[in-house]
């Protein structure tokens, strides 16, 4: 019986893992394919098409859109989700609880709904489309995130450290950047990594916001058009790369700092 | 300034920006929608044609059906290959190999939302790899039509919902006390019976939150059933974009994000209650 369990077991994992990682070895092998079509049969290995993608100055612009997008819209967003989470865990404030109930409210609603809402107000005052728009849409999208990250973490034991730091004098700007901000220094670095990934790899908001200046999403979308090419397979397979190395990036941090 | 008053006035100054951000980024944006969803494509006053239209337009109301029909075949069969993946995963996998085995079962949410649908692409295409395999083996003389249709659509969407759901249920199953299953043991129940009397049940409640959260974000996404599915057959957020792609009629686009959201909206209550009565 236990035996038959593991067989069973161990067939359907290696079906499911199968299922899961497919397209994915197709993405990556049909990158490195020598000629025009990544469909079968192999003739690779070549690496013609990612010498293609770093000399496509769409696409690498757009990587660059991308990254600053990402950055300067988590920074914002995990400011205004770590003060605000700070402001609602040490003050008693009048509808504390439906204030955060609007703050985290975004999460509920769809990428689409958010971005359209975004596009006939812009429309109607008159901004134009930009990355700035996009980004705008991005820190809606992340400010709940990282709010719920850093309020989660917000804990009693820190509220003494805290309170120490003012009874031996420390003002309250002091307390925040000496105090409050290492204490809650791995929320608000989950809380940058987390709006970081959304953003970067944030699709529709950016389609409807962005006109002739837009982000990698939506520049690899721009290449679908063409129809299947290796091209997108080989900057998807970089993009893919990118992250892999951000993620175990962020897994040594942890591991780090889980023994301290 | 005296401590008094900036006692009082601090705790404003660190919430008002979030809240204000909130306010004319989210709440704003959705005023104008809900106003823009109530005046005519061509300009003039108050109308509730946008939303009539919706109704009295079969291809309309034809687009919100097969959505709500993608999302419950989605949500169905990605909780059906999920949960035992995760349960083998939380159960027979040696304990120092587990978070391994997780990491690797997510690998490629890594990949961007775009490229991991156009992936599939390359696998069900006329000429792609499954096609090769099947026409390849003899059991098919002629490429099956997989792409462009609903089953690539609903493969696409499965594909990432299996990851998420794998990955919510796996940290449900952990969760659990080990005591509850040595207790069903120890009265003598089996380890089939103890897992559908006592596991599954315990974990239902977290099936019910994957499962509202992969209705919620299959009903509001472009991206896979656009590059999937192709136009042959439209689901709501298709028809949402088109309004504003190829006529820019926002009114009726935005007319018809609200019913979409009107139905999230619903779904939420429904399961919101459900979920109450099984943890009572």
């Amino acid at each position: 019986m236990r035996a038959l369990i593991r067989l069973v077991s161990g067939l359907y994992a290696i079906a499911i893992y199968g299922f899961i990682f497919l397209p994915v070895v197709v993405l990556i092998l049909f990158s490195l394919q020598a000629t025009s079509f990544p469909i079968p049969p192999f003739t690779g290995p070549s690496l013609r098409w990612y010498e293609a993608v770093l000399a496509d100055t769409r696409l690498t612009s757009a990587l660059v859109n991308s990254l600053l997008v990402a950055v300067l819209s988590s920074a914002v967003a995990v400011t205004l989700g770590f003060l605000s989470a700070w402001g609602f865990a040490r003050f008693a404030l009048p509808g504390s609880g439906l204030m955060r109930g609007l703050i985290t409210l975004p999460l509920t609603v769809s990428y689409l709904i958010i971005g359209m809402g975004l596009l006939v107000l812009f429309n109607w005052a008159g901004v134009p489309k930009s990355l700035l728009a996009a980004g705008i849409g991005h820190v809606v999208i992340n400010l709940p995130l990282c709010f719920a990250i850093v309020y989660s973490q917000m804990g009693d034991h820190q509220i003494n450290i805290e309170r120490a730091a003012r009874d031996l004098g420390a003002p309250e700007w002091k307390v925040l950047l000496l105090i409050t901000v290492p204490v809650m220094a791995p929320a608000i670095f989950a809380g940058f990594f987390l709006s970081m990934t959304f953003s970067w790899d944030e699709f529709v908001i950016s389609f409807l916001l962005t006109r002739f200046d837009t982000t990698l999403p939506v520049e690899i979308w721009n290449l679908l058009r063409s129809g299947l090419n290796p091209k997108t397979n080989a900057v998807g397979s970089l993009v893919f790369a990118v992250s892999i190395v951000l993620v175990v990036l962020f897994e040594l941090m942890l591991l780090r700092r889980k023994p301290a | 300034m005296n401590s008094a008053s900036s006692g009082r006035a601090l705790p404003w100054a660190l919430v008002t920006p979030a809240l204000g951000w909130t306010l004319l980024f989210f709440v704003l944006p959705f005023v104008a929608m809900a106003v823009s969803s109530l005046t005519a494509h061509e300009g003039g006053g108050f109308t509730l044609s946008n939303y009539s239209q919706f109704f009295a337009n079969p291809s309309y109301w034809q687009a919100m059906v097969n959505s709500l029909q993608v999302t419950a075949i989605v949500t169905v069969i990605s909780v059906l290959l999920a949960y035992p993946f995760a349960w083998i995963l939380a159960e027979q996998v040696p304990e120092r190999w587990q978070r391994l085995a997780l990491m690797l079962a997510v690998l490629p949410f890594w990949t961007s939302y775009v490229v991991r649908s156009y992936s599939w692409l390359l696998v069900l295409a006329q000429n792609g790899v499954v096609n090769r395999a099947l026409t390849g083996s003899g059991l098919f003389s002629e490429p099956l039509q997989l792409a462009n249709t609903r089953l690539a659509t609903v493969t696409g969407f499965v594909h990432f919902f299996v990851m998420l759901l794998t990955l919510t249920i796996f940290a449900n199953l952990k969760q659990l006390s080990p005591s509850y299953r040595k207790a069903a043991a120890d009265l003598g129940a089996g380890p089939i019976r103890t897992f559908l009397h006592v596991v599954l049940p315990l974990t239902l409640p977290g099936i019910m939150v994957g499962a509202f959260l992969t209705f919620v974000l299959c009903i509001g996404d472009y991206i896979t059933p656009q590059i999937l599915g192709g136009n042959n057959e439209l689901l709501m957020p298709q028809l949402v974009m088109m309004q504003i792609g190829r006529r820019g009629d926002f009114p009726l686009a935005s007319a018809l994000s609200i019913i979409l959201m009107a139905v999230v909206t619903i779904a939420y209550l429904a399961c919101a209650r459900w979920l109450k009565i099984e943890r009572a």
